[in-house]
């Protein structure tokens, strides 16, 4: 069987599954979106009251949530979009530029 | 033994899929098809076979149903006809892409317009290029046949399958018929049992993706070696239903073409009426031969050059109006498949038999009666013909 | 071209709705049951009920492989009288063969309709048996038994075995109907006029 992290825009049509098929879930874990972040959400822990808002609008489930607190963001998956830091109403998030 | 029966093209069909007892039946009624969900129905009804019949509100629905029924692992059929196999048009990318071997009965019929019932073969020869593969037969004996040997066909290949047959002239006549015992046919087609599919807990899938130019060309590639392989795979089971059924099938019949001189190719009911005429002709001294295609996809291309590069004309017969400008499509194929060859007959193409324009077997004795004349002026002349059409210019000379 | 000689070909003539693709597709069956090649089929059009439609039978003892229509029938069978002035039903008739007419007439009186064709005219009052034998105008069953008398096709007495085990099976929830679809075939084979 082949897996989907065997194959890449490099793979020759017989490196392919029939169909295109994708044997496994998940598998846009493995794809680092968060390469095409512009603007980064920087997280002030000290303003957050954890009301957990910014969650559920995340469009990419980057925001990780242990028992009951909203930890710092996963930049592998993070696509800086904003939305997070749109919806805090304590302004413990703002989109800064980020040096690479 | 065989059970020697009389029944209709459809009734077969229906029958066949009794005997397969599917997992899955989407369809939606269309003439001439109707008759099979119809009798399938009443199979269900009676607890003859235990499929999940879904009625759908439309063909592309009917279709939809086959893909989410095949991709999550289970026998999916269908049967239409016409309009209603164009409804699925979009569909028969998506079944055939994502290599899903749906079953599908078609009865052939023509495509508006003007609006007509009868039976051509515009509809499928007008999906001739959507992935799947396409039979076709001359009887009802054949679309039987042609019926039990989809699934081991299709589910091999990872591809969906056509069955086709003439409609009414077929499908709704009664002819007689050799069945197969209900074990012998299960035996022969077998369980159904992919390697992986939606509803595989162990291990979950995602069908259909967004294949990105990156991806989609070698997906496509793949698809078409799979269609490339279908051939061996198509003779194959052939072979296998030949030692249980004791008929012989293979990519086309070639009846009487030992040393033919003028040969006509042709799909479907018609084929039959024309051996009568190869017969007649033959009884008058006449080396006349006829190649009946079996399979249209896959284009049995190199086979049919072997089988026509010796026959000195070639008239190619085609049961639906390509709108080329300059021949169908079988024949746009068949001349294809002799381009390569050292030696290559004279080839016309004939249109006929659209709408339900009925063709005997004096159609077929002016067809061989034109090849003998291109043979011995050895001018070709018009390739472009049509027959059985009132002409004003044809009714002045 | 001429056919096989051992294939026997048939056409009906009827109108929509009276039963004669059922009659043609009877017969085929009835010809199935003893032992030949058959082919039973109606020329499909819309669904219109009272208008002229045609249906055929080729019975052979060997493959039946011309799809064709029947353009040169051993026997025509029409099951509706009032046809003879709207559709040419004697056209390619064989003149060895013969027509078979659901009429009160005689033969001779309705040779005047057909044009000049010279075999054999049979006619059967199929409504009189029909409304006689089960009380209603069921043409067809009387016509099938005039059909298979004057053509042969079948011999007399097998005919009626298989079509009393096919009414049998047919009409399993009213056993009643049986005995006057049976009456019906007799009486036509009985009252069938040769002309």
């Amino acid at each position: 069987m082949i897996e989907a992290k065997n194959i890449n825009e490099q793979s020759a049509w017989q490196e392919l599954t029939p169909g295109a098929e994708i044997y496994e879930p998940g598998t846009s874990k493995l794809v680092n979106t968060g390469e095409w972040r512009v603007l980064t959400p920087v997280f002030d822990e000290a303003k957050c009251k954890h009301c957990m808002l910014c969650v559920p609008f995340c469009p990419d489930i980057s925001i990780p949530v242990v028992n009951g607190k909203r930890l710092e963001t996963d930049f592998f998956h993070c696509k800086g979009c904003g939305i997070c830091a749109k919806v805090c109403p304590f302004d413990a998030i703002t989109m800064e530029k980020e040096e690479k | 033994m065989a059970i020697k029966d009389r029944m209709s093209g459809n009734e077969a069909v229906a029958y066949a899929m009794k005997q397969i007892n599917p997992d899955v039946m989407g369809a939606f009624p269309i003439t001439p098809s109707t008759e099979i969900p119809q009798y399938f129905s009443k199979y269900i009804a009676d607890g003859e076979v235990e499929t999940e019949f879904v009625a759908v509100e439309s063909e592309h629905s009917a279709m939809s149903t086959c893909i989410g029924a095949s991709a999550a692992g289970a026998r999916a059929i269908t049967a239409t006809s016409s309009a209603g196999l164009a409804l699925m048009w979009e569909l028969l990318y998506v079944a055939a892409s994502s290599r899903l071997p749906v079953t599908m009965a078609v009865v052939n019929r023509a495509l508006t317009g003007p609006i007509n019932i009868n039976n051509d073969h515009s509809d499928s020869m007008g999906c001739r290029d959507s992935g799947w593969i396409q039979i076709y037969a001359e009887n009802n004996q054949e679309v039987y046949d042609n019926y039990i040997q989809a699934m081991p066909i299709a589910e091999h290949c990872r591809l969906p399958i056509m069955i086709c047959q003439d409609g009414f002239i077929t499908s709704h006549a009664v002819e007689n018929i050799e069945l197969m015992e209900d074990e012998k046919v299960k035996d022969f087609v077998g369980e159904y049992a992919p390697e992986n599919y939606l509803l595989k807990k162990e291990n979950p899938l995602a069908v259909g993706p967004y294949g990105i130019s990156p991806y989609y060309m070698e997906v496509k590639k793949a698809q078409a070696e799979a269609m490339k392989a279908a051939k061996a795979r198509v003779l194959e089971v052939a072979a296998e239903y030949e030692k249980v059924s004791g008929r012989k099938y293979g990519l086309f019949e070639e009846y009487r073409m030992d040393d033919a001189e003028a040969a006509v190719v042709v799909i479907g009911s018609s084929a039959g009426t024309g051996k009568d005429a190869v017969d007649a002709l033959r009884e008058e001294g006449k080396k006349v031969g006829l190649i009946k295609l079996r399979v249209f996809r896959p284009f049995p291309m190199e086979e049919l050059a072997v089988a026509l590069s010796k026959v000195k004309a070639v008239a190619v017969m085609d049961k639906s109006e390509g709108f080329s400008a300059s021949g169908g499509p079988v024949f746009a194929e068949t001349r294809s498949a002799l381009y390569d060859a050292d030696e290559r007959p004279m080839m016309v193409n004939y249109v006929y038999g659209l709408g339900g324009r009925d063709v005997t077997v004096d159609t077929f004795g002016e067809i061989y009666s034109e090849l003998f004349k291109m043979i011995e002026t050895g001018k070709t002349g018009e390739v472009y013909r049509h027959i059985g059409v009132r002409d004003l210019e044809e009714q002045k000379s | 071209m001429c056919k096989d000689s051992n294939t026997v070909e048939i056409r009906w003539h009827g109108r929509g709705g009276q039963g004669a693709k059922t009659a043609c597709l009877l017969l085929a069956d009835v010809c199935f049951s003893s032992g030949k090649q058959v082919q039973g089929f109606p020329e499909y059009g819309p669904e219109r009920m009272g208008a002229p439609i045609t249906a055929y039978n080729r019975i052979s003892d060997g493959q039946n492989r011309v799809h064709s229509n029947i353009y040169n029938p051993d026997y025509v069978v029409v099951v509706d009288e009032t046809l003879l002035h709207s559709v040419d039903v004697t056209a390619g008739l064989s003149e060895e063969g013969a027509i078979i007419i659901n009429s009160s007439k005689e033969p001779a009186e309705l040779r005047k309709h057909l044009g000049g064709y010279k075999g054999r005219v049979c006619t059967v009052d199929a409504e009189k048996i029909s409304i006689a034998t089960l009380g209603k105008n069921f043409p067809n069953t009387p016509m099938l038994a005039a059909a298979v008398k004057v053509s042969k096709v079948v011999e007399n007495d097998k005919f009626l075995q298989d079509m009393e085990s096919s009414f049998r099976h047919k009409f399993a929830s009213k056993p009643n109907v049986i005995q006057g679809n049976m009456e019906a075939l007799k009486m036509s084979m009985e009252e069938v006029k040769v002309g």
